[in-house]
């Protein structure tokens, strides 16, 4: 495989499902690497420590996380810790996927060990230097907070260290830590970039500012695919401070736009709004999707492609009808809409370039972007700087953004542009997690147990058709794992379990958004799950505790944990009730219950209760936040106006007014999260949330009311 | 082809931005937000939605707390500008900030300018805000991330310090 | 004589009732009527939906700290990023509702009562000629989209003329 598609292979994985049982991923990517530390750690002459992040910084506290880890093995002083967030580089990417990433919650999990090895090795080179310089061994030296010590009562400061250890070998073998022996590994520890978000200092990628730039927006085909016929530029050069207007072709296959450049954001937009453009909209589905849903809910009748096959497939026809359920559940688009909005600034100087974004997939995107400009990778300087959240979002396959600076950035050439995405260009822009349908036949033994469980998923892949080796191991008989994700990993027991899969070509664009699969599969599961549970008269907690594997310990491990810190489950005021889920998402396994109550025709959330097992948790207050602002952001799918709809091929909805996420009063009142202590590998934290709270309100809802969801978003209740 | 700026469009605006004077060219109908982030390089003032939803544009104008997004510079007259930028140097704002690092709220932090900014308006004119007052106060300011639990937590530890 | 006297009443009172449609019709158009709620929130738009970003009424109609009325609406219509404005720009009080809880329009009945209630004759001509916020209804300015808000179904001077007559008229309610 060469490295090119390798990089395609590996680019699939933002958001993506890589430990499952559908995907091989190639032996080369175990091979154990010595990372040098001088690309990744600087020790300063004033003693400010700056460790580099090979990961993107979105809000995910990886900036503090992945420093912790190195800080701790090197025995640093943490109070001189600075985080820098890597630019795009090989010796960044990450350690098993090969490609510098972050998504699928991989980032602790991949780097823990390197990170580990990081620190180990550094603090050995800086007693290396001290043992050199005091002559004498380095086991007869220790060290501690940014300090060697000496066999007798010498001392030296790292920054003191620093140059001479710079010019040791790397050490081979190093020592890690007993976990016993951890200062910061494991501790709640407070953010290190705390401060400059909160006084205006921090600089995000849209905060950008270079001499001479111009900014850049794009009229943008209102209908996916369409392209420039002509267009009238004649009002909109009248603006004062437009540069430029032209024409530019969008990634592959998206169609072409116009693109206004001005010396500042409102003459670009002014310049924007007065385009009298024709499009050609011909020889493109004109997606509505209503007819969408409604195509989607008909194909759901019919088997699909085989994703999941155990026992009979025949048993639930035999199965009496008073004792069957025969669920249908529709989800829409949705949005990722992080605040920040998307953007990337690019300075073509015809034989090399310079860019500057946020983005979860630097090597990726930089290659994508030298392909465009036609430089070779190492002539274009790719810096990542913060990132206002991204939720999947900043890292699709296409490098869109990369395709269309780079038309933009050519013909400026020499003058840095910044081209951004406002906010009704992102709503309507697609990339959107896939419209999707399910059916499910559902049959009940006498023990209030699943006996058969028959399942259809219908949705969109933005992996099939991309002809990469990626696509074969994530896509097996036709069926893509990130579809059916949720659905056939869980680990229920159910004796007759099949589940096939339909992914239509749909002319709109999809992507991966934070859990992927399992903001639908999830919200099915658990939800029917819920309805076993009701009609078993079982408390929800207990009947998954039975029903769930013997062998699914970390299940086992946070239901219990959930049963025992839930006491306020039977103390509820009246008008309230409860509602439980479950969830797996790349080994760490969380559940959720919530306390709600219906006002004003919406669910209130007064409280939600979580427990995770997510193997070591390196920063239990990263934990901590993940989740609390994780079912926030998963209550974007029960919003009255959180769903994108089309009609006559355009997106109906244009910015926050009409696209609505979460407010406060929408998101939990209180949440109060509990892991299972744990001294095994840290697994995935990040997008293990946002699964949790859609089904476990609907399922409290069920017993508020009796009524039963199936349909998102809810409307008024 | 850069047309330069046609100076007839342009006006000239005499702007008080965190207690300095601040002179600036710019077309009439140009956002506050705008100009403070291109003319005058304060980006803690975001841009998340440019249409008042999300309150990343909060600042303080002649006292109230405002949508810079929505101002044009052409109506702001002599009213008082204080950014983000001010808080640091502003008691209440400082307390603020102090309990935005101590209960640990941010996660990407692109909203949270906008939400200090709601946070200090709020405390300024009640110090005692009760949970309801909280919410109500951060009704319109938007956080993908969902810090909202912590902000509530933050606010009330801010209040304390200020009793 | 006494049926002249009835006849004349009765057509005054007709003409009066006619006047009152007219400004009916202006009060329960969306330009007047999306402020005039009986809920805590504002509406917008000819649809008359609910204000976005949870903005509600508060203690002094005009808004809560933070979420003023003032944090986004200026004293005069921004036209550049499409936000109406005004003089005191702020909810109408609970008092002057025109709506049920609902978000229904009252009966013209109602409203007849409700707007007789609140002020007699002559304050009522110098509020709908001369109050800043009832005149903006003419002068709604542009929508982000460049165009302009729907005007009132009558123009400023009918209305006026409107509320002269029905005064003259007694001020008669269906």
């Amino acid at each position: 495989m060469n490295r090119r598609m390798f990089l395609r292979v590996s680019a699939a994985a933002t958001g993506g499902l890589l430990v499952s049982m559908y995907f091989d991923f190639p032996a080369a990517a175990q091979t154990p690497k010595i990372y040098p530390p001088d690309a990744f750690v600087h020790v300063r002459p004033d003693g400010t420590i700056a460790i580099t992040v090979n990961r993107v910084e979105l809000g995910q506290g990886v900036n503090t996380a992945l420093p912790m880890i190195l800080a701790d093995e090197m025995d640093a002083d943490w109070s001189r810790v600075v985080p820098e967030i890597a630019p795009a580089g090989d010796v960044y990417r990450d350690p098993i996927f090969g490609v510098q990433i972050v998504g699928g919650s991989f980032s602790i999990a991949n780097s823990f060990q390197q990170y580990r090895d990081l620190g180990a090795r550094t603090r050995a080179m800086l007693i290396s230097a001290a043992a050199d310089r005091w002559r004498v061994t380095p086991d007869q030296c220790r060290a501690a907070n940014s300090v060697v010590y000496g066999p007798a009562n010498q001392s030296a400061t790292y920054a003191d260290l620093a140059d001479a250890a710079a010019l040791l070998p790397i050490p081979e073998k190093v020592r890690l830590k007993n976990p016993s022996e951890f200062r910061l590994i494991g501790k709640p520890t407070r953010r290190l970039d705390s401060r400059a978000k909160s006084d205006g200092s921090q600089k995000f990628s849209l905060d950008l500012d270079l001499p001479g730039m111009k900014i850049a927006l794009l009229a943008r085909p209102p209908i996916f695919g369409g392209r420039v016929r002509s267009f009238d530029d004649k009002d909109a050069r009248k603006i004062a401070g437009v540069a430029d207007i032209f024409e530019i072709p969008l990634a592959k296959g998206k169609g072409t736009a116009v693109a206004v450049v001005a010396d500042r954001f409102w003459a670009a937009k002014q310049a924007r709004d007065r385009l009298e453009i024709d499009w050609d909209l011909s020889g493109i589905e004109h997606v509505d999707s209503d007819k969408l849903r409604a195509r989607f809910k008909e194909l759901a009748h019919t088997k699909g492609n085989v994703a999941l096959a155990r026992g009979d497939e025949t048993a639930i026809d035999r199965i009496p009808a008073d004792r069957r359920i025969v669920a249908e559940y529709d989800f829409p688009y949705l949005a990722h809409t992080p605040m920040e909005p998307l953007n990337i600034t690019a300075r073509f100087d015809g034989d090399r370039a310079e860019t500057w974004t946020t983005s979860q997939l630097p090597t990726t995107e930089q290659q994508a972007m030298a392909d465009a400009l036609g430089l070779p990778a190492q002539q274009l300087k790719f810096h990542i700087g913060y990132g206002g959240g991204a939720f999947g979002r900043r890292g699709t396959l296409d490098a869109h953004l990369e395709v269309e600076v780079a038309a933009i950035a050519k013909r400026m050439r020499g003058v840095p542009v910044k081209l951004i995405w406002t906010r009704e260009d992102d709503v309507q822009g697609g990339y959107y997690r896939p419209l999707c349908a399910h059916r499910v036949e559902l049959g009940i033994a006498d023990d209030g147990t699943p006996a058969a469980w028959r399942h259809v998923v219908v949705g969109q892949s933005f992996i099939i058709g991309t002809g990469t080796p990626f696509e074969s191991a994530l896509v097996k008989n036709g069926v893509d794992a990130l579809v059916v994700e949720g659905t056939v990993d869980c680990r229920y027991v159910i004796p007759n379990f099949h589940v096939s899969a339909h992914h239509p070509n749909v002319n709109v664009h999809v992507f991966s958004l934070r859990s992927v699969g399992l903001t639908h599969n999830t919200f099915v599961v658990e939800t029917l799950i819920d309805e076993l549970a009701m009609r078993a008269n079982a408390d929800p907690i207990a009947y998954r505790l039975q029903l769930i594997a013997a062998d699914a310990k970390r299940h086992r491990a946070v239901l219990e944990l959930l049963r025992d810190k839930t006491g306020w489950r039977d103390k509820l005021p009246p008008n309230h009730a409860s509602g439980i889920a479950l969830s797996e998402y790349h080994v760490t396994a969380s559940a959720v219950a919530v306390d709600v109550s219906i006002e004003n025709d919406r669910p209130r959330i007064h409280r939600a209760t979580v427990a995770v097992h997510c193997g070591l948790a390196v920063n239990p207050m990263t934990v901590e936040s993940q989740f609390q602002g994780g079912l926030a952001f998963g209550v974007s799918q029960l919003m009255e106006k959180g769903a994108i709809t089309l009609k006559d091929g355009r997106v109906e909805q244009r910015n926050f007014d009409s696209y609505t996420p979460p407010y406060i009063k929408d998101a939990p009142m209180a949440v109060d999260v509990h892991i299972v202590p744990s001294s095994e590998p840290p697994t995935a934290v990040g997008e293990c949330p946002v699964p949790l709270i859609a089904p476990a309100v609907v399922n409290a809802i069920a017993r508020l009311t009796g009524k039963r969801y199936r349909s998102l978003p809810l409307m008024a209740l | 082809m850069d047309q330069g700026r046609d100076t007839m469009s342009m006006k000239a605006y005499h702007l008080v931005v965190n207690g300095e004077r601040k002179s600036v060219t710019v077309d009439p109908s140009t956002p506050l937000l705008w100009v403070l982030r291109e003319d005058l390089k304060l980006t803690g003032t975001k841009f998340g939605c440019g249409i008042g939803a999300c309150g990343a544009c909060t600042v303080h104008l002649g006292g109230v707390a405002t949508r810079s997004c929505l101002v044009p510079v052409s109506l702001i007259g002599d009213r008082k500008i204080v950014t983000i930028e001010g808080m640091s140097r502003d008691p209440i704002g400082r307390i603020v900030q102090n309990a935005w690092v101590d209960k640990d709220v941010v996660q990407c932090g692109y909203c949270q300018s906008g939400q200090i900014m709601s946070v200090v308006a709020l405390l300024k004119a009640n110090r005692k805000p009760t949970d309801t007052n909280i919410e109500e106060s951060l009704g319109g300011n938007l956080c993908r991330c969902g810090t909202y639990v912590r902000i509530r937590d933050a606010v009330k530890s801010a209040a304390e310090k200020l009793a | 004589m006494f049926s002249l006297l009835i006849a004349l009443f009765l057509a005054e009172t007709a003409e009066g009732l006619a006047a009152w449609q007219k400004i009916h019709s202006v009060l329960t158009s969306p330009r007047c009527i999306n402020c005039h709620t009986a809920t805590n929130y504002p509406q917008q738009g000819d649809d008359r939906h609910r204000h976005f970003a949870n903005v509600i009424r508060g203690p002094q109609d005009k808004g809560v700290v933070a979420l003023n009325c003032a944090t986004c609406h200026q004293s005069q219509n921004a036209n550049s990023t499409g936000v109406p404005g005004g003089q005191n720009w702020h909810l109408a009080p609970l008092s002057m509702k025109w709506q049920d809880l609902n978000d229904q329009p009252l009966t013209s009945a109602e409203i007849c009562r409700s707007v007789k209630s609140r002020l007699d004759g002559a304050h009522l001509l110098k509020h709908h000629a001369e109050e800043p916020l009832v005149l903006w209804a003419w002068n709604p300015g542009r929508r982000p989209d460049g165009t302009v808000r729907t005007l009132p179904p009558l123009t400023r001077a009918q209305f006026v003329e409107a509320t002269r007559q029905w005064i003259k008229a007694g001020t008669p309610c269906p």
